[in-house]
């Protein structure tokens, strides 16, 4: 077994609102920086042991699908990286 | 036979709609989700509150307790299920109804009384209203807005699985009466069958004259036998 560090960002789907970015973004423009567009996004790193990167991959899209995101509003990514 | 309201480390509308069951003659027991289903079954809700601390997505976790694989079976078989609030989150991320409930349009928490719609009277929930009454009732949530894909939407539309529908007090759905940026001003609405529903508003906390305001008692009445 090698143990693998996945990264999964976690973003809302394009076209779902974002309340929190947009007023994150609001607040930084009342301290004078210009801001055009802010996203914002969740991001998870995870150790999985697994027999190969591919087995590790599929656990974790497994993981993203069931839990870290919501298929509905979400879309996610995974980087997948050998200790 | 009890109305089980599933109880999660965080629920904190469990002891009010078991109040408000107890006002209708309805049995209930407030059940601890490890504890699991009481064999004889005549209803399930879940509760509202902040289970798991909303951590992750409000229901997220909750949404995954063992004791969802249950109530998911249980109604299946057609056994009522009522999801209030927090309870309509866990709802969604469960899968027992389509789309999800994600942060207000304003960002901010509402905690005030708002007007909403029958849109399908023939359910256990509504069975005591008309198609087209208007319902005065409470919400207080910050991830109440209700998000689907456009195709889902018209799926739920097609279907007649919206069940309320925020709206002006004359019954006119429309933005300014859209208390968190729901898509298609939804406030509640039914999975696979007209016995599972979840609603954002608090049908509990309107359920007794001291309350001051009584319109929920209907909705918990979906549980008389």
């Amino acid at each position: 077994m090698t143990t693998y560090t996945a990264t999964v960002t976690v973003r809302l789907k394009s076209g779902v609102l974002d309340p929190e970015a947009e007023t994150t973004r609001r607040a930084l423009e009342r301290l004078g920086f210009d801001v055009e567009g802010l996203r914002s996004a969740d991001q998870y790193e995870l150790d999985v042991p697994a027999d190969s990167a591919e087995a590790a991959r599929e656990r974790v899209e497994e993981m993203a699908e069931r839990l870290l995101a919501n298929p509905t509003i979400h879309d996610y990514d995974v980087v997948l990286q050998e200790d | 036979m009890t109305v089980a309201i599933v109880r999660f480390g965080g629920s904190n509308c469990d002891r009010d709609v078991h109040q408000a069951l107890a006002s209708l003659d309805i049995d209930a027991e407030i059940v601890w989700h490890r504890d699991g289903l009481p064999t004889e079954l005549d209803g399930i809700i879940l509760p509202g509150g902040f289970s798991y601390g909303d951590y992750l997505r409000a229901g997220a976790m909750a949404a995954n307790a063992p004791v969802m694989d249950a109530v998911t079976e249980a109604a299946a078989d057609g056994v009522p299920l009522l999801g209030i609030c927090n309870g309509a989150q866990i709802g969604a991320e469960a899968g027992l109804v389509a789309g999800a409930f994600t942060v207000n349009d304003t960002t901010r928490f509402r905690c005030d009384h708002v007007h909403v719609r029958v849109e399908n009277a023939d359910t256990p929930f509504t069975r005591a209203y008309e198609e087209g009454e208007v319902l005065e009732l409470p919400i207080a949530h910050g991830e109440g807005r209700f998000e689907a894909a456009d195709e889902t939407l018209a799926e739920l539309q097609a279907e007649n699985r919206i069940l309320f529908r925020y709206c002006e007090p004359d019954g006119t759905v429309s933005a300014a009466a859209n208390p968190n940026g729901s898509k298609d001003n939804v406030a509640g609405l039914l999975g696979a069958r007209d016995t599972t529903a979840v609603v954002m508003p608090h049908p509990e906390r309107a359920s007794l004259p001291d309350l001051g305001l009584t319109d929920g008692r209907g909705v918990l009445a979906g549980f008389h036998p």
